[in-house]
């Protein structure tokens, strides 16, 4: 993302919209001013504020009598008055950004919005985590924090020799060039992403293990890593992963309850 | 939806905290699931959701590309839930955002009814939920337990600040934008209603819930 420097006015109303601070105002030039190695490619400030499309020179002028008279003005603060952002031509490796920030861009690997994963939420049509497996996902990056891929290339690498299964249908799975060593593309390590999420699944046995794996690789990373465990309840609605939890000390009552309704197509009569 | 499973805070913070949502699995079953996800949200409408949302074209509450001056003096908080039913032209998640369980499991019984044959999955605390499917006669299938945030906690902001942000777990409402529009209403600029409506525009899905901002807002200005 970049910012007109012919339209900006320097209000800094995008300046905390910014989920990465990559946004700032220039003290040299007076006009805001994105910091490109930390910008994600969100475009939460591009869609995320409302524009007016008012003449720079009027409101600058405006701003600076306001200024003289110390007269405060309280505008509304999700607004660019200038219609100043503009989206910069992005180019591989900088696209792998937006693709991995933007929720409203599709990932190539998968055709799916968001961070592109289904995990839990369809496995009642496609059965991909089943009764004795648990299923993982593991999130970095958020909340608000960002993470680049040589941090999450640290935990492929560290879970790869695990008897874990990588999702194939998973962006970060995509960009492996090695499955059985979780090495990532080079050319990407260093490129900030809003946040990414690793897929895989297990046998319940192994949870704790790739648990303990996950948090002790957690700690020697420069983000936030957000952890989910996924399983198929048994006919009875009840799940046999939660006492595997608890057992290993997490304390946990959020979740996300797929709740079956779903169903594949009934197969055409030949 | 993944972004619907980390919302921060404790237990009874998010006892007003409920997304139902709805999806077609890519690649098998998408057929028909436009009009399907239509039916699911205005069987959701029906029962007095706080937001509603489509992942690819927004919530109720949006951005306005064309703007006047005069909203600074008067800006409407009106959002119109069918509006977005209306622009469902693609299959993508679906969501409906409730601060009441008796409403999700009373959307459930129809749910049931209407055999959409979609997923169909609830976010929010998983005892309740399971209480809400068992109430509406529905046993659930699978289940994700959010097991928090690890690593370096220190680059974490307030629980306020987070219980706010977490609400879009896109990360399209920035830590520091929640933090600015908790200290408007401490300093009486905004009432917690417009600084909760101002923060739900940033939310791509339609997934923010206004109600709970709007109590988390009001116990940060009391510093609660």
């Amino acid at each position: 993302m970049e910012i007109d420097q012919g339209k900006c006015v320097a209000c800094a109303n995008c300046v905390p919209v910014c989920p990465m601070g990559a946004i700032y105002i220039d003290p040299a030039a007076n006009r805001a001013t994105v910091n490109l190695d930390e910008c994600v490619e969100c475009f939460t400030c591009y869609r995320g504020m409302s524009k007016e499309h008012m003449n720079p020179a009027l409101v600058r002028m405006v701003r600076r009598v306001a200024k003289w008279l110390r007269f405060r003005f309280d505008p509304e603060p999700d607004v660019c008055p200038t219609d100043a952002l503009t989206p910069q031509e992005l180019t591989w490796p900088r696209t792998i950004r937006r693709a991995f920030s933007d929720p409203l861009v599709p990932h190539e690997s998968t055709g799916i919005h968001g961070r592109g994963t289904e995990e839990v939420k369809t496995n009642d049509v496609t059965n991909r985590v089943k009764e004795g497996e648990a299923g993982f996902t593991i999130e970095f990056g958020r909340p608000g924090v960002g993470v680049r891929f040589r941090d999450v290339q640290k935990m492929t690498t560290a879970l790869a020799p695990l008897p874990v299964e990588f999702e194939n249908k998973n962006p970060v799975s995509s960009l492996m060039t090695d499955r059985t060593t979780g090495a990532l593309q080079p050319d990407i390590l260093n490129e900030k992403v809003m946040s990414a999420i690793l897929e895989l699944k297990t046998h319940l046995e192994h949870v704790p293990a790739v648990l303990e794996r996950v948090e002790a690789v957690a700690q020697q990373l420069d983000t936030i890593v957000s952890i989910g465990v996924s399983t198929r309840c048994d006919p009875a609605g009840d799940d046999q992963v939660s006492p595997i939890l608890r057992r290993e000390g997490y304390v946990f009552f959020r979740g996300k309850t797929n709740l079956g309704l779903g169903r594949r197509p009934e197969p055409a009569i030949a | 939806m993944t972004n619907t499973l980390h919302r921060f805070g404790a237990p009874e913070t998010q006892r007003d905290d409920y997304i139902v949502f709805a999806m077609a699995a890519k690649g098998i079953n998408e057929a028909g699931a436009t009009e399907k996800l239509k039916i699911f949200l205005r069987l959701a409408i029906k029962h007095g959701p706080i937001n509603v949302g489509h992942g690819m074209k927004g919530g109720m509450y949006r951005p306005s590309a064309n703007l006047t001056p005069l909203a600074h003096w008067s800006r409407p908080d009106e959002a119109d839930p069918e509006s977005v039913v209306r622009g469902i032209d693609e299959p993508s998640a679906v969501a409906a955002v409730f601060n009441d369980p008796a409403k999700v499991e009373a959307l459930l019984k129809e749910l049931k009814a209407a055999d959409l044959g979609l997923s169909i999955n609830i976010s929010g605390l998983a005892d309740e939920a399971n209480a809400c499917c068992k109430r509406a006669g529905i046993t659930r299938h699978s289940i994700e337990y959010s097991l928090g945030f690890h690593g370096d906690l220190n680059q974490l902001p307030d629980r306020h600040v987070l219980e706010l942000s977490t609400m879009c777990g896109h990360g399209m409402l920035s830590h520091n934008f929640a933090r600015k529009m908790i200290d408007m209403v401490r300093e009486n600029r905004r009432t917690p209603q417009q600084a909760a409506t101002t923060m739900a525009r940033f939310c791509t899905c339609g997934i923010f819930n206004l109600a709970r901002a709007i109590r988390v807002l009001e116990q940060a200005r009391k510093g609660e």
